[in-house]
């Protein structure tokens, strides 16, 4: 087996992901599926670093992994403070920015 | 799976494995965009990631594997599911489109998306590949290895990757941390203003009462036997976790009936048979 | 003697400062300063021109630079000075006549509350016009004639209150914007072709320069000539000038602005001479003006209007015979000269007789007035038979001469130019004749006025009477005295004289002069004189109708050039509207259609946007792929 059908998996992984963040209203969901994607992402690296040779992709992955650690820390605080404002998860409801 | 299979060839046993644990990866991530409830969303999301977990280590990448394990599955999704109790785990969203065109965009562009990127992929796909044998073993090992890139090559970049978790840490609690601006209400405050209003003077009653279970989601009866909402609180009445288990009662008289009855004919039995 | 010359500018323009920033204080005396300055420059005038005569012919002109009025390196213009013999002429005509106007005024305006600054105004009128006749230089020229066209402005609209005055001071202004144009043009021609304004080398250079630049100048000139001189396209001005106080229509008329356009274009001769084409128009616009003013005075019933179509008709000669080259000029002068006297006198005693009417000024209502005004009728018939040309007087020698040049302009222009006087003579004697065969002669035909207060006719106080008499004086003499006195010798040096070869003898066109105003006055008499004068006007024939409307020229200019320009007007303010605004609009429009459209898009919803930043990615995705492709 070739290690190129990670790479496939990664690519419909992400696109599972996007259209999740597209169709889904619930902020939470959204977010799950944004960490998909970086799933995806740092399988796809993973991938590369294999394919390559050596650790460069590993050590990305490695960085993506804390990047989306900070980010779903502050992404989370952000969800409960309007779930407490609003007391509504849904994306759809913060819809003030429009003429 | 030493580290010199991974290294040089994919043997069929990783075939095998990929398909097998690939599929379940791809219908988790299904599932975690279809489920109605957070709750299973998250559980599945969790799923994928583990099996994500397992096709890091294939690939050669231990360190990484544990650390999705570790990371991903341990923190970040006990995170979600914190989050996803604090909102409410059982609420269901409506799977109903809202946005004229959306749903049909969203497909639309996910199906072009990833056909354009499978594309690029099969236009870039190489044969022949390196494989980490010796990556992995220049300086002892993988996690040797990985030491060596992140404290030297990498070193600016974890530094400040290190800022920003920890700022992130801080943003999170500012974010989430509300100043009070009014002193609490004493006791005695709480009171007098009851008896002002003239609504409640004296405690509420109680959950439970009556209640074969003693749990606080189950409203106290009334005399005349209809529940009391008032006895549950405030939180799980907003949420309408209230379980009425005024139904229960007769169903519980009957079964206990039925199993007296079971008892008493197989006394009746034995009776019959001791004569 | 030269330091003098600024002071004849000097003193009616001080009087005018005075007059008008003095304020109500000098109301009781205004008048008689006035009247001072005025005389005080004509004093200094006599002075020059007692020294003038003392020196030799070449030698007369005298030059007075006071500073540079426009320090610009490259456009330098002077206030500076020059008189010479024909500045001398104007001088003496202006201030001279105009002081006597003031004298008149003093009695005319007696009972107007506003007396102080009309006398500040005709001082004023008086500066500038001798700023115009005394400049060195076109731009200070221009100068003197827009303050001339100022100073009419607020004299023909001194009784603001009447909207006939006001309108009356906004047209003649307006019209003579349209000449003022062609005499900045004409400046701004000179000073690309010569680089200067002077007057000396302006003049001097006309030999070196294409004839072609020199008729542009000279059309652009003789434009100028007929805004001030009121002559034909731009006459319309004239006739309803009269709505000012009659002193102003006579100082108007006789004496300054209407002569500023024969003067310019005798300054101009060395121009005019070395464009023949232009001067053929010059003649032209003479003969066509000269018949239209006579034909319309023939048909009035006022009596101001009937003296000015007389006014634009003289004009009319003298142009024509300034456009006959160095034959004409000096008649040209020498008619504008005697006709100031006998044309003041006129309307003086105009002004007399509606003095005594009660300010009626029709004449159908005036009649048998010789025994009630006796001083007035004679200095007034004495006026009358110096401007028909009755031999003798002032007129006969001026007109005759420029009859005479017109025959010997030579070929069929000369006969055609010469016939066309001739006609104009005795036209002038007709409408003459009849105005006063209606003013002074036949049955009373007063009306009280719209009071009800029959008129008392009465002869004029002192103050009015002297001046009319010393005109009187002047009409009768003058001509004699420059025929006898050598007008042409004086003024030689300066425009020029050739004698002309007339296909006719002397005696026979004086002759022919006096036969066809025999005719004309005996036509009039036949007419008016014999048959009694119906107080309400005949309706008259078709000529006679489109006479009393001035020969339709307010209708012309109306049909031309308002309701032409209005519906330019209105086009141009179409394809604004439609073209210009249209693509402006369009252009906002479809940009406003196009954003309402797009606004859309932005619907407040992340997942939108999240779309689009996604189907954006694939794009990208698509186009790398393609290029790498390629």
């Amino acid at each position: 087996m070739n290690p190129v059908n990670y790479l496939y998996l990664a690519a419909l992984l992400f696109t599972i992901g996007a259209v999740g963040v597209l169709i889904r209203r619930n902020a939470i969901v959204v977010f799950m599926c944004v960490e998909l994607m970086l799933n995806a992402c740092n399988l796809a690296f993973v991938t590369f670093s294999r394919m390559h040779g050596n650790l460069d992709g590993q050590v990305i992955a490695f960085f993506t992994m804390v990047v989306a650690a900070a980010e779903v820390v502050v992404g989370l605080a952000i969800i409960v403070s309007v779930f407490r404002a609003r007391h509504s998860a849904s994306v759809d409801d913060a819809s003030l920015m429009k003429l | 799976m030493s580290a010199n299979l991974a290294a040089y060839a994919t043997s069929s046993g990783e075939a095998v494995q990929f398909w097998v644990l690939g599929t379940v990866a791809v219908v988790g991530a299904l599932c975690t965009i279809l489920m109605r409830r957070a709750v299973h969303s998250a559980l599945c999301l969790a799923g994928t990631m583990i099996i994500l977990a397992v096709f890091y280590l294939a690939n050669g990448a231990y360190f990484l594997g544990i650390v999705q394990i570790v990371v991903y599955t341990g923190a970040i999704m006990m995170l979600f599911l914190f989050v996803v109790m604090l909102v409410g785990v059982t609420a269901a969203d409506s799977l109903k489109e809202t946005i004229k065109g959306q749903r049909w965009w969203a497909v639309a562009c996910g199906l072009g998306f990833g056909i354009l990127l499978a594309a690029g992929i099969g236009n870039a796909s190489v044969k022949e590949f390196a494989g980490l044998g010796v990556a992995n073993s220049a300086h002892g090992g993988n996690v040797e290895g990985l030491a060596a890139l992140i404290f030297t090559k990498y070193v600016f970049a974890f530094e400040i990757t290190g800022a920003l978790l920890i700022t992130a840490a801080v943003g999170a609690m500012v974010l989430t941390h509300r100043e009070r601006t009014e002193r609490a209400a004493t006791q005695r405050e709480l009171s007098e203003q009851r008896v002002r209003e003239g609504t409640h003077v004296p405690p509420l009653p109680a959950p439970g009462v009556y209640a074969r279970h003693n749990a606080v989601d189950i409203a106290g009866l009334l005399p005349d036997g209809t529940p009391a909402e008032l006895t549950v609180m405030q939180t799980l009445r907003k949420r309408g976790q209230i379980r009425d288990v005024s139904t229960e009662a007769l169903a519980d008289l009957k079964a206990l009936e039925q199993r007296s009855e079971e008892r008493l004919g197989r006394d009746r039995d034995e009776e019959e048979a001791t004569r | 003697m030269e330091n003098l010359i600024a002071l004849l500018v000097g003193a009616p323009l001080l009087g005018a400062a005075v007059l008008l920033l003095g304020g109500r204080r000098l109301d009781r005396v205004g008048h008689w300063i006035g009247t001072l300055f005025a005389a005080a420059s004509f004093a200094i005038g006599l002075a020059l021109f007692a020294d003038m005569l003392g020196k030799s012919a070449d030698d007369r002109a005298l030059y007075q630079r006071l500073y540079t009025w426009i320090p610009v390196e490259g456009f330098q213009a002077d206030m500076a000075f020059q008189l010479d013999q024909l500045s001398m002429t104007f001088v003496l005509l202006i201030s001279g006549v105009g002081t006597l106007i003031h004298v008149y005024s003093i009695g005319y305006m007696e009972h107007d509350e506003r007396r102080r600054r009309f006398f500040g105004y005709l001082n004023l009128f008086v500066a500038a016009m001798l700023l115009l006749v005394l400049a060195d230089n076109y731009l200070l020229l221009y100068f003197g004639w827009e303050g001339v066209g100022l100073a009419s402005y607020l004299l023909i609209g001194f009784w603001q209150h009447k909207p006939a005055a006001a309108t009356a001071a906004k047209k003649a202004f307006l019209v003579n914007r349209v000449g003022d144009m062609g005499l900045s043009i004409a400046i701004m021609i000179m000073f690309t072709t010569f680089g200067t304004f002077t007057f000396g080398p302006v003049l001097g250079a006309t030999g070196e320069t294409s004839e072609g630049t020199l008729t542009a100048i000279s059309l652009m000139l003789l434009l100028a000539a007929c805004g001030k001189s009121a002559q034909v396209p731009l006459q319309s001005w004239l006739g309803d000038a009269m709505e000012g106080p009659t002193p102003v229509s006579a100082l108007i008329h006789a004496a300054t602005m209407v002569t500023a356009g024969v003067y310019l274009i005798v300054r101009s001769a060395d121009i005019f001479n070395a464009a023949p084409d232009a001067q053929l128009v010059v003649t032209v616009v003479g003969a066509v003006t000269l018949l239209f003013g006579a034909i319309v005075g023939c048909a009035k019933d006022d009596i101001k209007k009937a003296l000015a179509g007389s006014t634009m008709s003289q004009i009319g000669y003298m142009i024509l015979a300034a456009g006959l080259g160095p034959i004409g000029y000096v008649f040209a002068i020498m008619h504008l000269v005697t006709h100031g006297f006998f044309k003041a006198g006129l309307f003086l005693g105009a002004g007399s007789v509606m003095h005594g009417m009660n300010d009626e000024v029709d004449m159908r209502k005036y009649g048998g007035l010789r025994k009630y005004m006796p001083v007035t009728f004679v200095t007034f018939g004495l006026g009358y038979l110096a401007i028909i040309g009755f031999p003798g007087l002032s007129g006969f020698f001026s007109k005759d001469k420029i009859i005479e040049a017109a025959f010997a302009k030579g070929g069929t222009e000369g006969w055609i130019l010469g016939a066309v006087t001739l006609l104009g003579a005795a036209i002038t004697a007709y409408y003459m004749t009849r105005v006063m065969l209606m003013t002074f002669f036949g049955e009373k035909r007063w009306q009280p006025d719209a009071d009800g207060n029959p008129p008392h006719p009465h002869e004029s106080p002192k103050s009015m009477v002297v001046p009319m008499v010393l005109l009187a004086v002047g009409s009768v003499a003058a001509g004699a005295f420059f025929e006898f006195a050598g007008f042409v010798e004086w003024l030689e040096p300066v425009t020029g004289f050739a004698h002309g070869h007339s296909p006719l003898s002397a005696a026979t066109v004086t002759t022919a002069t006096v036969a066809v105003m025999v005719i004309g006055v005996g036509l009039a008499y036949v007419q008016y004189g014999r048959k009694p004068v119906p107080v309400v006007a005949p309706r008259g024939s078709l000529l006679t109708r489109a006479a009393r409307r001035d020969l339709l020229q307010d209708d012309f200019n109306h049909a031309v050039f308002v309701r032409g320009g209005t519906h330019l007007t209105r086009s141009l303010v179409y394809v604004d509207h439609t073209l210009v605004d249209g693509v402006v609009n369009g252009t906002a429009a479809s940009v406003g259609g196009l954003s309402g459209r797009l606004r859309k898009l932005q619907n407040g919803y992340a997942r939108s946007y999240a779309v689009s930043m996604f189907g954006g990615t694939a794009v990208l995705i698509a186009a790398t792929l393609l290029m790498r492709a390629v």
